[in-house]
């Protein structure tokens, strides 16, 4: 076996396999977990981290790998996670229907939804992408005919839901089903950016004009990650409902879009690992700073110190700050110098005037063709 | 016909909003190619010090008037200092790294918002103007509010102002050199980052401006204001035209009036689909896939 | 030249091992010349072996590694304004005006010191007293040519970095910035990146020749010229014709 598919495929499913044990483990870590982590609460955490993960990765495999910006990713999860339950909850479809109407949903949306957004890059690629996120945050809060429940958020319906998903003793059921989330976009991930296509998006990344001059339609490509991104971000949408029993405006949100570019960028953007440990980081800290925010050590500062302190975001924000500047490879970048590729060509996506992508210059004084 | 007049002041009051703020991130993103998130914090800044201020600091001084005025002014002076800080700390170490300094104006955005839910927590804070801005005036048998006028004539004023500082003065010349070519105006010997600096801390005053008004126009003080004007004044910089003050001028007014009018006839016709903000979005979408460099293209000014 | 001759012209620019990486490529592998005070030096080579790249380097407009001195001062570490302020002009190639500004106010941007040589550039281009108040993107090539080079005479450089100011232009006008450059070569230095051996003919002093990335021949640009098969060699064109 050559070093490669070592490194792609047996590493991580040694790793999957070995996280796939820990609701058999009792295993106790105080300062980490409040609890045992085979216990149903810190599963739930463990269970969110991985969902996050593999939503990260989602993101990555658009602009991490392809360069494309794309500020509206929250749409495909708010598409899983509502569609769903508005077809369970609202329309009293049974579990199966519903799935094969959100997986349809899955592909037809980004497909439609990819083919105008794509019609132009950088930017304008981006705005767009928000404009439709948007669309969708706006319906979820006009609640018409009253599906959505706007802000209050839509309860599930227990009833519709398979048995093993529902009940706290079946949280390490929905930690399996997390875990299991993770591992298919993580295989299908590293399958896709190793495939042919996926060399060309990376090409796509890199120069954008030479894919063209090759007689390839970049648009075409863009336009298959841009789907299969989407494709399983909504799958992961599916899994967050379940993980919360509800769905809520939050999701919709711009927001949503920017963690996920936090978690990317704390990871590292384009980076094998890097995904997936920024989801995993930032979705523990999210829930672990509060913890630290409640301890008795902050509640003992001054107000000035301690109102900060208390609020998770505050933190993270911060903590996002500080990677930029000292660590722009984020975590995984610890091992390369430098500023990472996957950085570097997102930069043309954003650059002023940038419409097509065209030739790399790193060090250059930033040649701008008007805006 | 009555309707239709509350309806065009409204929209222009809430375009004169978004105008405030959608100038200074078409001059930033014009000129340094950063695209600042962290504006909405600037809305924010101007939006809770001029709360703050009348509520603590000016409570029973002079009239209502004056306080307001003070506050407001106050407001303003601490969203030039605070973008020109965010500038000199945030923006101007990663100079020439654009995406490095949008994800630490994202990062800022992020943690001012959950700061300021700290301090001020999450709920909504009534605000009360003085009496004039909440009465109302007669036109074409429409009762329109008085803020509307304010809103109006400030973004008036300001977009003066700008023409002005932009075409009179030293630094409004290198501005829009630089907008154009920034690299060739530092071959010119000039140091443009004084010039980015000054650049935020204008975004700043603006974007402070619209965060006091709109405390007047919708009668409260929120953490999240500034990020949910922030999206539209997006829009309206890019429909506009990165780069150009006029571009977001027209922008403005035109994104303003079709939320209005959309959402009142839309919801009529339809029902309340909140057709107002789809049909913004929609306009963008169709703006950018005809003229990706929207309405006035590259030239500031 | 005498011994003493030799003595009298000093050095201007010293540029020292010149790198310049641009995306993959090594653009400049190496670069070293002098360019003596006063008079026209001018950088030859065919296209694309990184005769604009040097210049832009010189003025740390690019990313380079090496070393850069003007009148014995290191500048390599100065940032482009500074450099620019100790008393260098630049003429870039695609001359670079300011298209929505008006031609008074292209020029009025190039301000530096107390007593912009306004004099000297409207003797040498009194049209663009007339068109003052024109924006520069209507003007022709020409006209943004006076104004690009009107730029860097309203201060007094020390070094003029000129960039092929003739590209583009008709016979007529090429004469006559030959004929602006040569006054220009009596006021200060100049480092000239020009195609058209015919100007460097007539102006040049000295020659500095590229060849991908690097100097392959440094003298007396007269001599060069003199010498059909070197120009054939080294520029890939005929003695009197463009490279």
């Amino acid at each position: 076996m050559n070093r490669r598919v070592v490194a792609d495929y047996v590493w991580p499913l040694a790793v999957f396999g070995a996280l796939a044990f820990v609701p058999k483990i009792g295993l106790h870590i105080p300062k980490l977990f409040d609890s045992s982590i085979s216990s149903p609460g810190t599963l739930q955490l463990l269970a969110l981290c991985l969902l996050f993960g593999g939503l990260a990765l989602t993101y990555d495999l658009l602009f991490g790998f392809t360069g494309l910006l794309s500020f509206g990713h929250a749409l495909y999860v708010a598409i899983g996670a509502y569609m769903t339950n508005i077809a369970l909850t609202d329309w009293h479809w049974s579990f199966a229907q519903a799935l094969l109407f959100t997986a349809a949903l899955a592909f037809v949306v980004p497909l439609v939804i990819g083919t105008i957004s794509l019609r132009v890059s950088g930017i304008a690629f981006a705005m767009v992408t928000l404009a439709f996120a948007q669309a969708g945050s706006v319906l979820v809060h006009k609640d018409p005919h009253h599906w959505t429940h706007g802000e209050e958020g839509l309860g599930v319906d227990y009833a519709k839901l398979p048995d093993f998903f529902v009940g706290i003793f079946n949280t390490k059921y929905l930690y399996w089903l997390a875990l299991g989330y993770l591992g298919v976009v993580f295989f299908i991930a590293r399958w896709s950016v190793e495939s042919s296509p996926g060399r060309i998006w990376q090409a796509i990344r890199e120069n954008e004009l030479r894919v063209e001059v090759l007689g390839l339609r970049p648009r075409a490509f863009k336009l298959m990650v841009f789907v299969l991104a989407s494709f399983l971000a909504t799958a992961g949408g599916v899994v967050y409902l379940l993980l919360f029993n509800s769905t809520n405006p939050s999701v919709t949100a711009p927001n949503f879009t920017l963690a996920l570019l936090l978690m990317v960028v704390i990871g590292g953007a384009g980076s094998r690992w890097g995904a997936v440990l920024g989801g995993i980081l930032y979705t523990y800290l999210d829930d672990r700073l509060a913890a630290v925010g409640d301890s008795s050590a902050v509640q003992g500062l001054p107000k000035v110190l301690r109102t900060p302190l208390e609020q998770p975001l505050f933190l993270l924000g911060v903590i996002f700050i500080l990677i930029v500047f000292f660590l722009p490879g984020g975590i995984t970048g610890l091992a390369s110098r430098g500023r990472p590729g996957g950085l570097r060509r997102l930069e043309e996506a954003i650059r002023p005037g940038g419409t097509v992508g065209g030739t790399p210059e790193a060090g250059l004084a930033d040649p701008q063709e008007g805006v | 016909m009555t309707t239709f007049v509350l309806l065009t002041v409204t929209g222009l009051g809430l375009g004169a909003m978004y105008f405030l703020i959608a100038s200074g991130l078409s001059l930033i993103y014009g000129l340094m190619g950063v695209l600042n998130f962290a504006h909405g914090a600037f809305i924010t800044v101007g939006s809770y010090a001029t709360w703050w201020m009348s509520e603590n600091v000016f409570d029973g001084v002079g009239s209502a008037w004056v306080r307001f005025l003070v506050s407001a002014l106050c407001g303003l002076v601490a969203g030039a200092i605070f973008a020109a800080l965010v500038e000199l700390v945030l923006i101007r170490p990663l100079y020439q790294r654009h995406i490095e300094q949008v994800l630490v104006t994202v990062g800022l955005s992020i943690a001012f918002v959950a700061l300021v839910q700290g301090i001020w927590g999450p709920d909504v804070h009534p605000y009360t103007a003085p009496g004039w801005l909440h009465e109302t005036t007669t036109l074409f048998g429409a009762h329109i509010p008085n803020d509307r006028w304010v809103e109006i004539a400030t973004a008036v004023a300001v977009l003066v102002a700008l023409q002005l500082f932009l075409r009179r003065t030293r630094y409004g010349l290198i501005i829009r050199a630089g907008v154009e070519n920034r690299a060739m105006v530092t071959a010119l010997g000039i140091d443009v980052r004084k010039a980015f600096t000054l650049v935020f801390a204008i975004g700043g005053v603006a974007a402070a401006l619209a965060g006091a008004l709109s405390n007047v126009y919708f009668g409260s003080v929120t953490p999240d204001r500034g990020t949910s004007l922030l999206i539209f004044a997006f829009i309206v910089v890019v429909i506009g035209g990165l780069g150009s003050i006029t571009g977001s001028a027209i922008a403005a007014v035109v994104v303003g009036l079709v939320q209005q009018y959309a959402n009142y006839y839309g919801t009529n016709w339809i029902g309340d689909w909140g057709l107002g903000d789809l049909s913004v979005l929609l306009l963008l979408a169709v703006v950018l896939l005809v003229r990706p460099r929207g309405l006035a293209g590259a030239v500031a000014a | 030249m005498t011994a003493a001759e030799a003595v009298e012209t000093r050095t201007l620019l010293e540029v020292r091992n010149l790198h310049v990486n641009l995306g993959q490529s090594h653009v400049l592998q190496g670069v070293s010349f002098d360019v003596p005070e006063g008079g026209v030096t001018a950088l030859l080579g065919r296209n694309g072996v990184g005769k604009t790249t040097t210049l832009r380097a010189i003025l740390g407009l690019v990313g380079r590694r090496g070393t850069v001195r003007l009148g014995g001062e290191d500048l390599t570490a100065l940032a482009t304004h500074r450099i620019v302020r100790r008393s260098v002009g630049y003429v870039p190639e695609d001359r670079d005006i300011f298209a929505g500004l008006t031609v008074e106010e292209n020029l009025r941007l190039a301000e530096r010191g107390d007593e912009p040589r306004y004099d000297l550039v409207y003797d040498l281009f009194p049209e663009l007293k007339t068109r003052a108040r024109q924006r520069a993107g209507t003007l022709s090539g020409g006209q943004q040519q006076m104004v690009a080079i009107a730029r860097a005479l309203l201060n007094d450089n020390r070094l003029l970095l000129v960039d092929e100011p003739t590209k583009g232009l008709a016979p007529a006008l090429v004469t006559e910035f030959a004929h602006v450059l040569e006054r220009l070569s009596e006021l200060t230095t100049v480092l000239l990146v020009e195609q058209n051996l015919g100007v460097v003919r007539r102006i040049a002093r000295d020659a500095v020749v590229l060849d991908t990335g690097r100097v392959v021949h440094a003298g007396d640009a007269k001599e060069l010229l003199a010498q059909p098969e070197l120009v054939r060699r080294l520029l890939s064109v005929t003695a009197g014709g463009h490279a």
